[in-house]
């Protein structure tokens, strides 16, 4: 049995008065890629938030069995978690160089002085970010953006790796090449945890499953599984209730 | 209330019988100071704490109204009696000038240029010869209150109270009135308060002149008091210690101004004394426990003195004295099925990117519409589109068959169009119902004289009694006396629909009105819902919870990318193979 | 009647030509100092978004400080530093053992918060009746003043990093407040003047340059050069910037915004008292004269619109000529022109910004 790099128990989270997730349980092996999936409103960003520290949270988690609920965020980045939220976080006025640099900020801080060739790593990964090095962030497409923003949390050299809905906004072509990218991570060795409204996309890629429905784990399984389990459909359209009501 | 109303008699029993007491008369002067300063505080409250406004130059706009008082009482024997009205005229004129210019940009831009133009007018003041520059204007007359000279302490005491006293109530009466209402909205952002028609630019203009208009009291009163007039009351630190006085005592609150004024006055006044002896030397040390006071409040009691104990004051629930009221005019209804809202060949880009693309769709009299699709899709910007949040790049939107895409919110709002919020926009320090009634602001003419007044009480009754209709009609009757911060999030989510509703729309713009509710508050929701629609009433909603969706609307929208995917009836979406493959993924 | 107006008009046409080139000098030489605090102003707002009223404090400290050990005598600054520092050790003390951590690394952390500050004070004890070089006794000022900016961002500051920018305006005002009267304690109320720095002079043509002059152009160049080398090219200084772009992503990336906060007050004491020295020799400074030097160096920071350096800098340049000539023509009203400026470039400004949505 391969080690745990993330195990999560009885997790609550929300904003303000709203409890979003009510006591979640989830682990993830280390290297493999696990996925969340789930309809909108469902808890997945807010499951990203609380495990990153940018939200208060409840309940028991362990990163590579330390418990790190008191830590604050910049701790948790130090220990070598990275997210890309939801709304990417670019620094939109900040040229595309300089975005890749800044996310290798950590290792700086820790001491490594090999961003050039983190640099050199990243740009092989996206070769179109090598392209657009001095073009401005907020002026890149919507796949370029993703792809920078994964390069980015890429040049920390995190141990997990957390992405949120990578496939947002994106044509199906780009989300494509971004999963075809998400798999080929795996041979760096990160663990990637990903969240993903994209059902289809995110099972093809992933080892292991969960469905999250409205803040609690309504299934589990192996990926491939998941992929042909009927209840998947019906949780994402709501014919399920619909034919229990008729 | 009996409380909180024998309180009140108490104070000003205590004020009047005051100045008759063997009290020395150092408290009677420091009384006489704290009364001015109230004054000014008010204003504060008015402009920072409910409108979310600051401003830097009140202490400008006390010198205005005691250099026209002295001025022209000296100059030209104009009585004070005549002299107060003028200076207001001038001090309003000027407010109105610098308001006019500076609320237009985002918050910060006006208390800097309060700073700039409270320090130009202490300049001013002090080099103007007619006005005794630096050493200032000497021997004003006391005033003459119906044969009493009021040349005393004492006997000024009672006219600057009641003044004071009179202030205070007028502002509580504005407070709880259908502007004040909308001041109060104007604090957490401009959306709402747009979508509830309110006009924001114009409120808030309302708010910085009554506070200058206040301060301007202060300073006639001011002039009469200490008999002469020079520059150094009327500067920047002047003004940051009345700002001082309303944090301090709670920013939030009229009552609280009172307490800030007296609690600093008095502080002040030991200070100056004990902390040079402490120290050494002689000055203002004052000021450093003023400034880290300052700090320690903002950053642990925010709210103040007066927060205190109001939450150890009963709570006084309203009395509901609007049930004989009559019902408010009511918009003609659309005959059943014709067109309510056309959107045609709506297009919205942002640079480069095309959030909304082309699209088209129509929504009926008593039909129910949703709008789905995966995150990202459009829905939200469509939705904005439609209530003049976003103007359209191209394309045209119409109600009843108007035009509305290029009118702004309050516009749109006032033809007839209602909305809720995706994340809950409410004002959490006054109940449901007067949130509630928030929604009727176009329904009401009562402005700010009548709600000082109290003139408007008839058709306060009426925008009230409308807000417990349309609570009754959501099921949250029992709790309209909440305040609304401390409701759940689904109870506020049903209260923005009450709210939404108490315009009396024809189309109901719905965001994501189940996020957050739990099962049977869905369900009530949907009946809500149904019950409107067979009154006749247009619905558009965004959701994502498919259950509620599928089995409450007639026909959907379905947008992928930006663009309409499909249009139809739920069996017609739920079976669709396009639609599948949006939302679960692409087949590969 | 007439031809005597006549001539006394053509007079002063005459008289104006070189007069003006000197009102020109003299106030670039001012717009160096305002473009020096405009930009510590802009640079402050842009990572933590206060609006720091209070800049124009550092220079009286600067200035104070230094003349104090001009008289031999230790300033009152340097007891001002340690109580700051020994409150924030405190505070750290308190805030870790709420958290849990060891008392040890706590006590570690206070440790390092005291030891500049101490080393300063044994220095300032040791230095001063020594009467000094003044160069040295620059530095020893500057060692003493600057220290004050992160201690003060953590005090007052630090604990409201995500208050609305109206919020932090007011927590300024109180620090305003603190710090003039806490000069107005360790400085006395009288006045003091600093000696020059270079008492050369030059003359260009019709024009007299002091050398003062030169070297406080020299010095706000530099600066400014310095600063656009360091917010431009070294990483640390793309992070801090970073900051402001955008915290989450800062944030994300390990970059911790109480270290940009500390960083840009401690950069921005230090340009307050450096101005405070190289102002020295043309004016008497007051414990509370700083006020009105720093807000004009912010009116300057507000045609960037707090957020451009160069159009800062112009907006100084502009600011300098004026009050220049004002004082000239109507010595009086000087103030009164250079602070009603600022309204018809608020409005200028907010016809750009558009319409501003503040949600809270």
């Amino acid at each position: 049995m391969t080690d745990l790099i993330l195990d999560v128990t009885d997790l609550h989270a929300g904003y303000g008065r709203a409890e979003v997730l009510h006591g979640l349980n989830l682990k993830a092996e280390a290297g493999s890629v696990v996925t969340v999936i789930g309809p909108n409103g469902a808890g997945k960003s807010t499951l990203l938030n609380a495990l990153m520290g940018v939200l208060p949270a409840k309940g028991r988690i362990a990163y590579r069995g330390q418990p790190i609920m008191l830590h604050t965020l910049e701790e948790r980045v130090m220990a070598g978690i990275a997210l890309v939220p939801e709304t990417r976080a670019l620094f939109g006025t900040m040229p595309v160089e300089d975005n890749l640099l800044l996310g290798g900020y950590r290792q700086v801080l820790l001491g490594r002085k090999d961003s050039a060739a983190a640099l050199a790593g990243v740009y092989d990964i996206f070769p179109r970010l090598k392209e657009r090095r001095t073009q401005l962030a907020g002026t890149l497409s919507g796949g370029e953006r993703q792809m920078l923003a994964v390069g980015r949390a890429l040049m920390s050299k995190p141990a997990l790796l957390m992405l949120d809905e990578p496939s947002l906004g994106l044509a199906p072509l780009v989300v494509k090449e971004i999963f075809r990218i998400i798999d080929s991570l795996r041979a760096t060795g990160v663990t990637i945890l990903l969240v993903e409204q994209n059902a289809r996309a995110a099972l093809e890629v992933a080892d292991y499953g969960y469905v999250l429905e409205m803040g609690e784990i309504a299934l589990e399984g192996p990926a491939h599984e998941l992929a042909t389990d009927a209840r998947v459909i019906d949780t994402y359209l709501g014919a399920a209730r619909q034919k229990k009501a008729t | 209330m009996n409380l909180r109303r024998n309180t009140l008699i108490a104070f000003v029993v205590l004020l009047a019988l005051l100045p008759q007491l063997p009290v020395p008369e150092f408290w009677i002067t420091q009384g006489n100071y704290i009364g001015l300063y109230t004054l000014v505080a008010i204003g504060l409250v008015l402009l920072t704490g409910v409108a979310g406004l600051t401003s830097f130059g009140q202490a400008a706009f006390v010198g205005l109204g005691a250099y026209t008082a002295a001025y022209l009482t000296l100059s030209h024997g104009v009585s004070p009696w005549l002299t107060v009205w003028i200076g207001l005229a001038f001090t309003g004129s000027v407010a109105l000038v610098l308001g006019w210019i500076t609320l237009r940009m985002s918050g910060h831009y006006l208390p800097l240029a309060t700073i700039a133009w409270g320090l130009s007018l202490y300049y001013l003041l002090g080099n103007i010869q007619a006005l005794g520059k630096y050493d200032g204007l000497l021997g004003i007359p006391a005033l003459n209150f119906f044969g009493l000279t009021l040349n005393t302490g004492r006997s000024f005491f009672y006219l600057l109270w009641a003044v004071v006293v009179l202030a205070a109530i007028a502002i509580i009466h504005l407070l709880d009135s259908r502007t004040g209402r909308a001041l109060r909205a104007v604090k957490g952002g401009t959306t709402m308060a747009e979508a509830m028609g309110v006009n924001t630019f114009q409120i808030k203009v309302t708010a910085f002149v009554l506070a200058a208009l206040l301060a301007s009291v202060s300073g006639w009163l001011f002039a009469h008091f200490q008999r002469t007039v020079n520059p150094s009351p009327f500067g920047l630190n002047i003004s940051i210690e009345y700002l001082f006085m309303a944090v301090i005592g709670g920013v939030g609150h009229v009552w609280g101004a009172l307490v800030g004024a007296g609690v600093v006055q008095i502080l002040k006044d030991q200070l100056q004394v004990l902390l040079p002896k402490l120290l050494g030397g002689s000055g203002n040390y004052e000021v450093i426990v003023f400034g880290v006071l300052l700090i320690v409040v903002l950053q642990y009691a925010r709210d103040g003195i007066w927060a205190f104990v109001e939450a150890r004051l009963p709570r006084v629930q309203r009395k509901n004295d609007w049930a004989a009221a009559p019902a408010l005019p009511e918009r003609p209804r659309p005959s059943h099925g014709s067109v309510v809202l056309d959107v045609n060949q709506v297009r919205k880009e942002f640079g480069g990117l095309v959030a909304v693309n082309d699209v088209s769709f129509q929504v009926r009299a008593g039909e129910i519409m949703g709008l789905i699709g995966p995150n990202g899709a459009g829905k939200s910007t469509t939705f904005n589109l439609v209530t003049g949040v976003l103007p359209a790049t191209r394309g045209a939107v119409r109600l009843l068959g108007e035009r509305i895409d290029s009118l702004a919110s309050r516009e749109i709002a006032r033809r007839g169009v209602s909305r809720t919020f995706q994340h809950v926009k409410m004002i959490a320090g006054m109940t449901v119902l007067e949130n509630v009634a928030l929604g009727a602001h176009l329904r009401g003419t009562s402005g700010v004289a009548a709600a000082m007044l109290r003139t408007d009480r008839a058709q306060e009754r009426q925008l009230l009694k409308e807000a417990e209709k349309q609570l009754r009609r959501i099921g949250m009757a029992e709790q309209m006396h909440e305040l609304a911060g401390n409701l759940a999030l689904g109870p506020q989510r049903l209260m923005e629909i009450a709210r939404a509703l108490c315009a009396d729309p024809t189309l109901l713009l719905l965001d994501e009105p189940a996020a957050g509710l739990r099962l049977k508050e869905k369900q009530g929701l949907a009946d809500v819902l149904r019950q409107l629609r067979g009154e006749g009433l247009s619905i558009l909603l965004v959701e994502h919870d498919m259950d509620l969706v599928m089995g409450l609307v007639d026909r959907i929208v379905v947008m992928e990318f930006g663009t309409k995917l499909i249009e139809g009836t739920p069996e017609q979406v739920q079976a669709s193979p396009v639609v599948r493959a949006a939302y679960l993924g692409t087949e590969h | 009647m007439f031809r005597a107006g006549l001539r006394t008009t053509f007079g002063l046409i005459v008289m104006d030509l070189s007069i003006a080139s000197i009102l020109m000098l003299d106030g670039a030489t001012n717009g160096a100092i305002y473009a020096l605090l405009g930009l510590a102003t802009v640079l402050v707002f842009a990572i933590t978004r206060v609006i720091f009223l209070p800049q124009g404090e550092f220079v009286a400290y600067g200035a104070l400080t230094l003349a104090l050990l001009q008289l031999g005598k230790v300033p009152g600054t340097v007891y001002l530093l340690l109580a700051l520092a020994l409150l924030a050790a405190v505070l750290e003390v308190m805030a870790a053992a709420k958290r849990g951590v060891p008392a040890q690394v706590a006590l570690l952390r206070a440790g390092r918060l005291l030891a500049w500050p101490v080393a300063v004070w044994a220095v300032a004890h040791w230095a001063a009746p020594l009467k000094l070089p003044l160069f040295l006794q620059c530095l020893l000022t500057l060692a003493i003043v600057t220290p004050l900016g992160p201690l003060v961002y953590r005090l007052a500051y630090e604990k409201l990093a995500d208050a609305t920018v109206l919020v932090l305006l007011i927590v300024s005002v109180g620090v305003h407040f603190a710090l003039t009267g806490l000069g107005l304690l360790f400085f006395g109320a009288e006045g003091f003047c600093n000696p020059s720095f270079w008492d050369a002079r030059f003359s260009a043509g019709a024009l007299m340059l002091s050398g003062q002059a030169v070297i406080i152009f020299m010095v706000s160049i530099a600066l400014m050069l310095g600063l656009y080398l360091f917010f431009e090219r070294t990483l640390r200084g793309k992070a801090l910037r970073a900051t402001a772009v955008n915290r989450l992503g800062a944030r994300l990336m390990g970059i911790s915004t109480s270290g940009a906060g500390r960083l840009s007050f401690g950069l921005a004491a230090f340009m307050g008292a450096l101005s405070g020295l190289l102002i020295g020799p043309t004016t008497t400074l007051f414990y509370d004269s700083g006020f009105l030097i720093g807000l004009k160096g912010f009116v300057a920071a507000i045609f960037g619109g707090l957020a451009s350096y160069p159009a800062a800098a112009l907006g100084a340049l502009f600011v300098g000529l004026l009050e220049s000539f004002s004082s000239f023509y109507a010595s009086a009203f000087k103030e009164v022109i250079v602070f009603t400026l600022i309204l018809p470039v608020l409005l200028w400004r907010s016809f750009q910004h558009g319409h501003h949505d503040e949600e809270e």
